[in-house]
This record gives structure tokens, C-alpha cells and sequence, in this order.
């Protein structure tokens, strides 16, 4: 493999595995802080108990999201330095906003949720996991903010005299409708997996018929959450789809497998084997008009195909060219004034030019085969997204059957009536993360060739570096994190089998002797 | 507001004011995990040192990962080229920064000793290296490393991992990790009680003589190293294109700066400064927390000798000096500046302000009784 294929699968391997960490550590903080809450308003030491107890999960797996975040910060200029320099600019802020704003609130106040117990009031320990929470959530506001920029790159402009991508309107960035379309999405599928973990655990406890009523009251609040969050991520997700269609036709038209420009209101292929040589969907099966609803919420307007897609793309190379070409004129001469008007009526398909390089050295004097070939590069693997699309889908609408029969079971006090729908809750544990994986295979897989969408090819991106160093990093990664794996969850199934224990009243009261002593 | 220029020479200081927050707060994480096993005999003692930064490494540790991001968005082509040049070294990196949180986190869960035996060596090189690596990497910087721009300012990088450890770059590795411990020690003096805090005397007093000893012969060695001098160039507001320049390479002119600016010498007497009071007041065994501002100082005086002795470079090219990255040439647009300004202006005093909070909320030393009484919230 090549330093391209490489640096990205070494990107989506340690990025799917820090995903592993963080929809969980989302969505615990905000169930502690709701546990708490309860705790804190009813007095009843039960609760806090509970946010003891899956306080302690949620430390376990908090440290290792934070350990494998700080590569994933560190990777972008290791691997992507082509990237760092060309939108370092625009990139680099949010991300250096969410560690001021969002990182050092988690961080500062994760310590005093563990230690604080004996030294703060009821109140102001609540206030503590509130800013925890709190924190995790703004941390996925600006990192999705920033990713929202890759799928849809608003508010900036290619400056030739610096040669990369710089703001010119950072409102338009942060208010980006497909970042806050992700972030809304991403954080309630962190709430479902959160809920999920939850309602899993405490079933297995309700099967096993210990701690019943930590685990009764906890899957009562799991269920709920769960409920509302399911029902948030479907809706949101359905937003998110919408706004890609607004600026990523080509990834909807890939998930979709739809090769050519149906009629409108398209159909839905529920199923189907798309064939990316052949530019076709064998075997589907269809659903009138359902396509066109989602994507356009309209029974009027059309959802592009991607060959007619591919078409567009043709002309965009074309027009790349002539920007290129008037690049390399205002460089050799910065006075040129017909070269900077014709570079500013292209400069905006720049980036469909520089895929080209794939294919040629020189583009100014790309072959018609060539730009044939460019343009055929903007369309993503089409069967794998389509696949799991569907599959991300499928369990989005279980998790809402799901979360709405348990709370239906809590609402009527019979939880532990059904064993077997227990049985489901706890065989259903991984199945979030299945989804939120698949949701960023979509996301990201989607977005490809491109690492800004439209503006800069991901193999232009990486680091000139040695394909061997970035081997010995990606082995390094997969001993160390699988290493790390196989204890983290070692100690997470310890800590779930001893379960809550409440301290003993004598040891209670021989701290609080000691303490009055002091 | 700022003009270009102003706003640059700001974030160049900001960019210092984060090392250097990172080296004080981290610091003390780096150095208490750097002594655990002279410091902790038993694993109560260990576990006493390792409680003391407990509740408060993963805040420091943003300090580390706000200067990234504040490099990233303020100096994206030194992101680009330190962190793809230094590859391998920043793998090392990563994976004792990562190693540190999952020790904490994972070490007394479980009673084993053999498995408390490693992650506390876990602790130890999670401590030791990155200390060392920072060291090892501002020794490079102030050399200049071999990288170069093509026109599109596509950056190749040719030196390897080994070439970074070279005897200058070893002897700043050196000064940074006896810095560390110093002021490790002088946190553990500060938060613990009987032997421990005796032995972290000890320590602190071995560190800081080593500390003042490797930083002088560095400055003595540093007046013989090259330097590099900016020609022509595009001016304070000239567009961020490092191609655009001319740069000298001036042999024995690394600490040119002193004679052009004798003012600039301040920074290395803070740094001694810092080292001595500390020292003594380690050795006399008084006022732990002025010791620790000591060490803290010294921290400061260190890292501000190493860019005051750069300055203006960030970055200078020993392949091709003309592509140094300078203050003028490597920084982000004028608007993300701004913009950044006026986040770390509104952001930063509530950092501090929360930060100092909780650091009020966990004053007092940890105790073996502390320990003792809640084995299971602990670490």
C-alpha cells in the first residue's frame, strides 16, 4: 500500500476506535447528571448510589477517550500536513476553540466528580458533573463544527498568495447547516448508546436478580432517555440527509446507489446489489416516491444521479483547469490582471483540477481520457455505502422499538414481566456502536475522494513522509489499542460483576470520625 | 482592532504563554509520575504521589492539547511541518501521553501487585519521555531542521528519527526532563506529608542542581551553534509565504539576539533565578509552595531563553534557509487571528478562574489515612 492508503487507514482505524469511547462518554455524562439531579432534589441516597456506581464505568471509559483523542489532534499534522497547511486557516480554529471552551471544562471538572464527593456540597457536586457534561457535549459541538467544514466547505476562500484555503466569514462556518444538522445527530446517537449501556447492564442485573433497585430505577431512566434520544437521531438524521442534498449530491446519490436522474418524486431502493463497474443497481426493490420525499421534501424536484453527476464533475475539471492555469500565470507575474479576473470567475473548482494530479503530472495538459478519469474519481465506493446506510437505518428504528417497549414496561411498573425482552436489552448492548460506526463509514466514506469536499483530494493531503514510518505507526496503533482494549473492557466487565456496593455504615461513620478528628 | 503584524507578534507570545502553561501545569504531572519510584517504596506511597495529581492531570493535560490546536489554527505551516517532520518522535510521543491516562485510571483497580508494578512502570515512561522528547524536539528547533516548500508549498522533510537525537538535541532533552522532576518534586513536597515528601525533598534538590548545571553548558554550547539571520523580506503584514524571503545562516549566531537586545538576557537570569530559590528552599526544607513557584519560573525562563534566542524564526530550515518559517511568514490569515483573539480573550480568565476553583476545593496534602479510607474512589 501507499502512504495515501496507509495514512487513511490509519485515520479511520484510530478514529473509529476513539469512537468507540466517546458516544459513551456523551451520553453517561448527561444520564449522571440526570441521575444526580434526581438525587439532589429527592434526597434519596439511591440515586446517588447510581451515579456513583456508573460513574465509575463512565471514568473507565473516559480515560481511554481521552487518551485516544489526543491522537487523533496530533494526527492531522503527523499524516495530513498537505491538509494542515491548505485549510489549517479555517480548520484549525474550531479546534483550537473546543480545547479552550470545551476540553478544559470536561477535563478541569472530571477530576473533582471522582474526588469531590467528601469535599463539596450536594449542590455544587451536581454543578461539577452538569459542567462535565456539559463539556462533553460543547467538545462534539466545535469537532463537528470543524467536520461539518470538510462536508461542506462555507465561509472561505483559496488566497493565491498563500496557497491555501482562509475565513472570510467565520459566522458562516460556525453556523454551517450540515455541521448543526451532525451535531445534533451525533450527540443523540452518544445519548441512545449512553441510554443503551444503561438499560443493558441493568437488565443483565434484573436476570440475574441482583441490585434490583438500582437497576429497576436506572432502566427507567435509560428507557426514557433512550426513547427521546432514538426518536432524536431518526428525525435528525433525516435533517442531515436533506441538508447533504443541499451540498453533497453525490454522496446521497451513493448511498442511494440511484446511477441515473429518476423522475421525481424518486423511488427508495430498499434493496438492491449496486455494481460500481457496471454504473447500475441490479435486483432492486423500490419504493415509490419515498426518495424525493426525504431528500428534496418536495414531490417536484429531482434527485441527480450520479451519472449526470459525473457529467457536472467533467465540466468543473474543465473550468479547474482554467483556474489552474491562471494560478501558475499570477504566480509568475502577481500584476497580471487578466489572469486574476479569469482565476477568480474559476477558482472555485480549483480543487476538481488538482484531481488530475492522479492522473498526470501536468494539468494544464490533461487528455479529455483524463478528465474523464477525474471525473469519475468524485464518485465514493457505492455498495459499501449503500449497505451501511441501511443497516444504520434498520437499527435507528429498532432502537426506537426498543426504547419505547421498556418504557412503555417502566411506565407500568413490570420491567421484569418479560425476561425475554430482558434478554433482547442485553443482547442489544453493541448494537449502537454498530450504528455510530456505519454513521461515520456514511459521513466520511461518503465524502470521498475528497477531504474537503470540492476543494482539496484526500491524496493530495498526507505528509510527505516514508510509507515504512507510517507502517510502523499503524502496527504500533493496532498492538497498542487492541492492548488497551482487551483491559479496558476487562475492567469494565470486573467492575459491572462486583456491581454497586454501598459502603457499610460502620465504615461510614469511622470516616466521619477521622475526619472530625482532624 | 490589532494590525497584522501586532496580532503576530501577540500569538507568538501566546504560543509561548501555552508551552509554557503546559510545562508548568503538565509539568508537575510529568515530574510526579518521573519520581514515583524513588518517591513510593510501598504501594501506599505510590499511591499517595499518584493521588496528588489524581483529580487534576486530565485539566493539565488540555494545556498540551490547547497548544496543538492553538499552533494548528494560529501557525498552521509549524503544525504541518513539526508534527509530519518529527513523525516518529511524535508516535513515541503519543503513545506515552496515552499510556498515562489509561495508568491512572487502570492501576489500583485491581489488588495484583505484578500488575501494579506495570503501569507504575507504565507511569514512569508516560512521565519520563514525553519529558524527554519535548526537550529533545526544541533542541532541533533551535538548530534548524531539514525541510524544504515546492512552489505549491508542498513541504518535504528529509532528516530520520535518529538524526533528532543528536548531542545538542540529547543535552536539551536533558535540561527539559531535570526541570520537570524539579518541579515535580517540589508539587510532592507540597501535597504529601512524612517519607514521601522527605524523599521528594531529596529529589528536587539532585534535579535542580542538575537543571542549573545542563543549563548553563547548554548556553555556553548554544553561543558556539550556528544561527540564522531574516534578509529581505515581506514585511511584518506580508502575506503568510514562507518562499518569500531571504535568511542568512550566520555560524556561531544562535544567541545573536542577547547582544542586538541585551534586555532579552532577563529571561535567562529568571530562569536561573527560578532554579536557585528553589533549590534553596528545597534544601531547607521551607515554604513548599515558594518553592514550587520557583521551579515554575524556572519553567518560564527556560522555554522564554529558547524563543527569545529564535525570535523571529519559529522554524528555521537547515536545508534551505530561505524556507524558514519565521513570525512574519508562518501564521494563519488576519481574520483567523482576530478571530482567535478574541476566543482566548473572552476564554482563557474563565479557564484560569474555574482551574483555580477547583485547585482550592482539593488544597491540603493526600495522606496514607486518605488512602486508607476510600480505597475504591481513589487511584
Amino acid at each position: 500500500m501507499d502512504v495515501v492508503e496507509l495514512s487513511r487507514l490509519q485515520f479511520g482505524l484510530t478514529a473509529m476506535y476513539h469512537f468507540l469511547f466517546v458516544p459513551l462518554t456523551l451520553g453517561l455524562s448527561v444520564l449522571l447528571a440526570i441521575m444526580e439531579s434526581i438525587f439532589v432534589t429527592t434526597g434519596r441516597t439511591v440515586w446517588r448510589d447510581m451515579t456513583k456506581f456508573w460513574g465509575t464505568l463512565f471514568g473507565i471509559n473516559f480515560a481511554m477517550g481521552v487518551a485516544t483523542g489526543i491522537t487523533m489532534e496530533f494526527q492531522f499534522g503527523t499524516n495530513w500536513a498537505y491538509y494542515s497547511h491548505y485549510v489549517g486557516d479555517v480548520f484549525g480554529a474550531p479546534l483550537a476553540i473546543e480545547g479552550l471552551m470545551a476540553f478544559f471544562l470536561e477535563a478541569t471538572f472530571v477530576g473533582l466528580f471522582f474526588f469531590g464527593w467528601e469535599r463539596l456540597s450536594r449542590v455544587q457536586h451536581l454543578g461539577v458533573t452538569c459542567m462535565v457534561a456539559l463539556g462533553s457535549n460543547l467538545s462534539a459541538l466545535w469537532i463537528l463544527i470543524a467536520n461539518g467544514w470538510m462536508q461542506n466547505p462555507v465561509g472561505s476562500a483559496f488566497n493565491v498568495e498563500t496557497m491555501r484555503m482562509e475565513v472570510t466569514d467565520f459566522a458562516a462556518v460556525l453556523f454551517n447547516p450540515v455541521a448543526q444538522a451532525k451535531f445534533v445527530h451525533t450527540v443523540s446517537a452518544g445519548y441512545v448508546t449512553g441510554a443503551m449501556f444503561v438499560l443493558s447492564v441493568s437488565a443483565l442485573y434484573l436476570l440475574a436478580g441482583r441490585h434490583r433497585g438500582l437497576a429497576i430505577r436506572s432502566m427507567t431512566v435509560a428507557a426514557s432517555f433512550g426513547l427521546a434520544a432514538a426518536l432524536s437521531v431518526v428525525v435528525l438524521g433525516d435533517e442531515s440527509g436533506y441538508t447533504a442534498d443541499q451540498n453533497q449530491r453525490m454522496k446521497i446519490a451513493a448511498i442511494e446507489a440511484e446511477w441515473n436522474t429518476e423522475p421525481a418524486p424518486a423511488a427508495f431502493t430498499v434493496f438492491g446489489l449496486p455494481d460500481q463497474n457496471g454504473h447500475e443497481t441490479r435486483y432492486p426493490v423500490r419504493i415509490p416516491w419515498l426518495l424525493g420525499l426525504i431528500v428534496t421534501r418536495s414531490v417536484g424536484d429531482k434527485v441527480a444521479g450520479i451519472n449526470d453527476l459525473v457529467a457536472q464533475n467533467r465540466t468543473r475539471v474543465e473550468s479547474g483547469i482554467i483556474a489552474y492555469k491562471s494560478m501558475l500565470a499570477l504566480r509568475a507575474d502577481r500584476t497580471n490582471t487578466e489572469a486574476r479576473t479569469i482565476f477568480a470567475a474559476h477558482v472555485s473548482d480549483l480543487g476538481y483540477a488538482l484531481l488530475l494530479k492522479r492522473h498526470t503530472p501536468d494539468i494544464v495538459a490533461a487528455t479529455p481520457a483524463q478528465i474523464d478519469a477525474a471525473a469519475w474519481d468524485t464518485v465514493p465506493a457505492v455498495a459499501p455505502l449503500f449497505w451501511s446506510f441501511r443497516i444504520m437505518v434498520g437499527l435507528g428504528v429498532f432502537f426506537i422499538v426498543l426504547f419505547a417497549a421498556m418504557f412503555a414496561l417502566a411506565s407500568a411498573r413490570r420491567l421484569e414481566r418479560h425476561r425475554w425482552l430482558l434478554r433482547v436489552c442485553v443482547a442489544s448492548l453493541p448494537l449502537p456502536w454498530i450504528a455510530a460506526e456505519l454513521g461515520w463509514y456514511v459521513a466520511e466514506g461518503g465524502r470521498q475522494p475528497w477531504t474537503i469536499d470540492g476543494v482539496l483530494p484526500t491524496f493530495l493531503s498526507v505528509s510527505d513522509i516514508p510509507a515504512s514510518d507510517v507502517e510502523i505507526s499503524l502496527i504500533g496503533f493496532v498492538v497498542f489499542y487492541s492492548a488497551l482494549l482487551i483491559v479496558e473492557l476487562f475492567l469494565m466487565v470486573r467492575t459491572i460483576r462486583r456491581g454497586p456496593d454501598a459502603p457499610a455504615p460502620a465504615t461510614t461513620q469511622a470516616a466521619a470520625a477521622l475526619r472530625a478528628a482532624e | 482592532m490589532f494590525d497584522y503584524g501586532t496580532l503576530r507578534l501577540l500569538w507568538w507570545a501566546v504560543l509561548g504563554v501555552l508551552l509554557i502553561g503546559f510545562a508548568v501545569m503538565d509539568g508537575f504531572d510529568l515530574g510526579t509520575a518521573i519520581l514515583l519510584p524513588f518517591v513510593g517504596r510501598s504501594d501506599i506511597e505510590r499511591r499517595v504521589a499518584i493521588n496528588t495529581i489524581g483529580p487534576v492531570w486530565e485539566g493539565n493535560q488540555v494545556w498540551l492539547i490547547l497548544g496543538a490546536g492553538a499552533i494548528f489554527a494560529a501557525w498552521p505551516p509549524l503544525y504541518a511541518v513539526a508534527f509530519s517532520g518529527f513523525y516518529l518522535a511524535m508516535l513515541l510521543l503519543l503513545c506515552a501521553l496515552i499510556l498515562r491516562p489509561v495508568g491512572f485510571k487502570f492501576r489500583s483497580k485491581l489488588e495484583s501487585r505484578a500488575w501494579r508494578t506495570l503501569w507504575d512502570a507504565a507511569l514512569f515512561v508516560g512521565g519520563l519521555v514525553p519529558a524527554l522528547v519535548f526537550g529533545v524536539a526544541f533542541g532541533n528547533v533551535l538548530q534548524g531542521v531539514p525541510f524544504r516548500f515546492d512552489d505549491n508549498l508542498r513541504l518535504s522533510y528529509t532528516g530520520g528519527l535518529l538524526d533528532l537525537f543528536n548531542p545538542f538535541a540529547l543535552l536539551c532533552g536533558l535540561v527539559s526532563v531535570a526541570m520537570i522532576t524539579q518541579h515535580g518534586a517540589n508539587w510532592l513536597a507540597c501535597k504529601t506529608e512524612g517519607a514521601v515528601r522527605a524523599r521528594a525533598r531529596r529529589a528536587g534538590v539532585v534535579a535542580g542542581v542538575a537543571l542549573l548545571g545542563l543549563f548553563l553548558a547548554g548556553g555556553v554550547w548554544a553561543g558556539l551553534l550556528d544561527g540564522y539571520a531574516l534578509g529581505r523580506f515581506g514585511g511584518v503584514d506580508g502575506p503568510s509565504n514562507p518562499l518569500a524571503k531571504e535568511v542568512l545562516r550566520v555560524p556561531g549566531g544562535l544567541l545573536a539576539n542577547y547582544t542586538v537586545h541585551p534586555w532579552m538576557i532577563a529571561a535567562p537570569l529568571l530562569a536561573v533565578l527560578g532554579i536557585v530559590v528553589a533549590l534553596r528552599l528545597t534544601r531547607r526544607a521551607q515554604r513548599p509552595v515558594l518553592a514550587f513557584l520557583g521551579s515554575g519560573l524556572a519553567i518560564a525562563g527556560v522555554i522564554t531563553t529558547a524563543g527569545f534566542s529564535l525570535f523571529p524564526f519559529l522554524l528555521p530550515s537547515s536545508l534551505d534557509p530561505a524556507a524558514s518559517l519565521t513570525v512574519w511568514d508562518a501564521s494563519s490569515s488576519h481574520t483567523t487571528l482576530r478571530i482567535m483573539t478574541a476566543a482566548t480573550a473572552l476564554l482563557l480568565p474563565v479557564v484560569l478562574a474555574y482551574t483555580a476553583w477547583v485547585y482550592r476545593v482539593l488544597r491540603g496534602p493526600v495522606t496514607e489515612a486518605d488512602i486508607a479510607r476510600d480505597t475504591r474512589t481513589v487511584y
